[in-house]
């Protein structure tokens, strides 16, 4: 254990040498990321633009850069390309993990990086601050966006916020009555629903039991749904042992949920945004709501990689995804929230933007966006250690059985 | 004839005619290359990974030998259940399948005629060709709540299994199948038809016959398609996937702890479980002549 320790501490002390840089962290072991007592690398946001570079690679989520060649009317990159002459090479990642390790080679310019990943980048040193004054689109956006605890360290920004969602309750209304206002259709050992019941397929899926213990069982004292001591952590698996034989699948691929609910094979369960769309507009009775308790969801970032050597490229497409046309263009093509309120004006369907609750800062705070769990804990305390993703990871192949 | 004029290439292969373990050499080298490094190289890679751990803060993998990875598959009782499920369901895919391959293979081989049977080899082959995907979707929507399943049971009282592990072991039978009946159908092809006809003017009813002289010899045959289905079973976690409802095979514990836990060493000693698997049922059947069969 003692070595593992020392290698950690070598590992983290040789991101702080790249760095090259002597902060607070002469023990190691305590720079971890989080919004609190949480020291990152001290690397500096870019000062000003220069000449564009020619070019600029990004790593994004499938259908946040679209060059046209998945669908020709589906395009906001080549008219960027034009415009400032950075050719844009796109990777596409799956995952948020695979994010992570691939911006570690240092080849990307650009990342479209979710909560669960953006302080992993952060702390590791991947990411450096951006200096939002050069991103003039930077000053539309949503403020209660900006500087949270997965885009900012000590309210130094990391990136542009992009683009945001819930995990909402979904219910098929012909088979669901009354309509809930509650996770506990899904949680309650006598749900109606048993055996109907659709989760979705994530070790992340365990903040969705810790929140709704946050609201019926107060006494454990959960403040975040990310930030889990044992204890929190083992009630939070024990919910979900208890939910297991009550459901009647996970789901990763939200187009095998949205067949589920068409099917009736699912009439309740955690869905996004354009699950629902979709499955209503194939015909099925659905509706979803965020229920009292909250829900959690996802608030995308684009950042810049601290080893880039296409700043002003990478600086030039940050400023055109969030502005108000191109912004409107994802959010649409991916089905989830703007960023910036100007794009509400420039969607194709005009009711995207209440659809999806843009700028609905009440709506926004009832969400406890997608973050890393890690050991030191996430709400500020430092009197208990917290689960890990590891350690979830695990419990979610335990609660699986 | 002097050497000077010959061309290169006669005097290359008058070389390697005098040089019979250079040829030899040779003609190995490019599969001895593709068995050493890329086939056995990987799998040793695999299992050296499987004794480091991942680096949960920084997720890179730490080269350092230790046996936490085996011991927690050893000690955590979840993976123990999933190891028995997931060769629980193998063996019943096994099982299924050989029932239902011998009689059509045996049709196939003694009593179709040669044009019927190209037709049913070629019908047995069909499945093969069409997407993996696209067939265990089929089955997703044939097993859903209001699926033709549901409709053609529901008149005899009867419903559809629903997601499971018997919509898995369903749609993995379905999916096997072909690798079961062919080489059944081929160790029945060997057998000469005097033995079945002896057999039978010694006295032996068709039973006696089919259990004392058919499947004695065709026993082989039979272990060589269970390899196949056995050890597609083991390593499979898209069909579980997709029809599994909420269950987990072997696969996809790999799967997890490579997509969402960015933990390759766990991965790497859940992988070896099917391979150490594989390697005891090997050794189980590599007596009854099974592997010749192959």
């Amino acid at each position: 254990m003692k070595n593992r320790k020392l290698a950690l501490a070598g590992l983290l002390g040789a991101g702080l040498l790249v760095a090259a840089c002597g902060t607070s962290g002469s023990d190691s072991t305590a720079a971890a990321p989080g919004g609190q007592g949480f020291t990152p690398p001290k690397l500096d946001a870019l000062a000003q633009l220069g000449q564009p570079e020619g070019q600029v690679n990004v790593l994004a989520w499938p259908g946040y850069a679209e060059n046209g060649s998945n669908d020709p009317a589906v395009d906001w990159v080549t008219g960027f390309e034009k415009e400032t002459g950075c050719k844009v090479n796109v990777k596409a990642f799956g995952t948020s993990d695979e994010a992570v390790s691939l911006m570690k080679t240092g080849q990307y310019d650009v990342i479209s990086a979710s909560g669960d990943a953006s302080l992993r980048l952060i702390a590791s040193g991947d990411v450096e601050p951006v200096n939002t004054a050069l991103v003039p689109n930077y000053a539309d956006v949503f403020d209660f966006l900006k500087n949270r605890p997965w885009n900012s360290v000590n309210n130094v920004a990391y990136g542009v916020p992009h683009g945001w969602g819930a995990n909402l309750l979904t219910w098929r209304t012909d088979k669901v009555t009354p309509a809930p206002t509650s996770w506990s259709v899904m949680f309650d050992a006598n749900s109606p629903y048993k055996g109907k019941i659709s989760a979705y397929d994530s070790p992340i899926y365990i903040a969705d039991a810790a929140l709704y213990l946050q609201t019926h069982k107060p006494e454990l004292g959960i403040k975040n749904p990310y930030a889990l001591d044992d204890k929190q952590f083992q009630a939070a698996v024990e919910l979900l042992k208890q939910q297991r034989p009550m459901v009647g699948e996970y789901w990763s691929d939200y187009l095998k949920e949205s067949q589920a609910l068409k099917s009736g094979d699912a009439v309740v369960g955690t869905a996004w945004q354009v699950t629902v769309n979709l499955t209503k507009s194939e015909g099925a009775p659905v509706e979803s709501v965020l229920p009292s308790e909250g829900a959690t969801g996802w608030s995308d970032t684009w950042m810049v990689s601290a080893k880039s050597p296409h700043k002003t490229c990478s600086y030039k497409w940050l400023n055109h995804i969030v502005s108000p046309k191109a912004n409107a263009q994802v959010a649409e093509y991916f089905g989830e929230s703007p960023s910036n309120p100007k794009a509400c004006a420039e969607t194709k369907e005009k009711a995207h933007c209440d659809t999806y609750h843009a700028g609905d800062a009440a709506y926004a705070a009832k969400i406890q966006y997608w973050t890393t769990p890690i050991a030191q804990c996430l709400d500020g305390r430092t009197d208990v250690k917290c689960k890990d993703y590891g350690e979830w990871t695990r419990a979610w192949t335990e609660i699986k059985g | 004839m002097t050497t000077t004029l010959e061309s290169p290439r006669r005097k290359a292969s008058a070389f390697l005619y005098r040089k019979p373990r250079l040829r030899l050499g040779l003609l190995l080298s490019a599969p001895a290359l593709w068995l050493g490094l890329a086939y056995l190289g990987a799998l040793a890679a695999l299992f050296v990974t499987a004794f480091w751990h991942t680096d949960v803060f920084t997720g890179q993998v730490v080269t350092e030998w230790s046996l936490d990875n085996f011991a927690m598959l050893f000690s955590d009782a979840v993976y123990r259940t999933i190891t028995f499920r997931t060769v629980g369901i193998a063996a019943l895919v096994t099982v299924i399948t050989a029932v239902l391959a011998f009689p059509m293979a045996f049709y196939m081989a003694k009593f179709a005629s040669p044009r019927a049977r190209r037709l049913l080899v070629i019908a047995v082959m069909t499945p093969l060709w069409a997407s993996y995907l696209v067939k265990a979707y089929a089955w997703r929507s044939m097993l859903s709540g209001n699926g033709v399943l549901h409709w053609l049971l529901n008149p005899f009282g009867l419903d559809t299994p629903g997601y499971g592990v018997l919509a898995t072991v369903i749609t993995l039978s379905y999916l096997w199948l072909p690798y079961m009946i062919l080489p059944i159908y081929a160790g029945l092809e060997r057998l000469p038809n005097s033995l079945v006809d002896a057999s039978g003017d010694l006295g032996a009813r068709p039973f006696r016959t089919f259990r004392s002289v058919v499947l004695p010899v065709t026993f082989p045959a039979v272990v060589a398609g269970s390899i196949f289905t056995f050890s597609l079973s083991l390593g499979d976690y898209i069909a579980v996937k997709i029809v599994g409802g909420t269950s987990q095979m072997l696969g996809n514990v790999v799967y997890d702890n490579i997509g969402a836990a960015n933990n390759l060493p766990f991965a790497a000693t859940v992988a070896t479980v099917p391979v150490v698997i594989m390697l005891a049922y090997l050794a189980a059947v590599r007596r009854t002549g099974a592997l010749d069969n192959l």
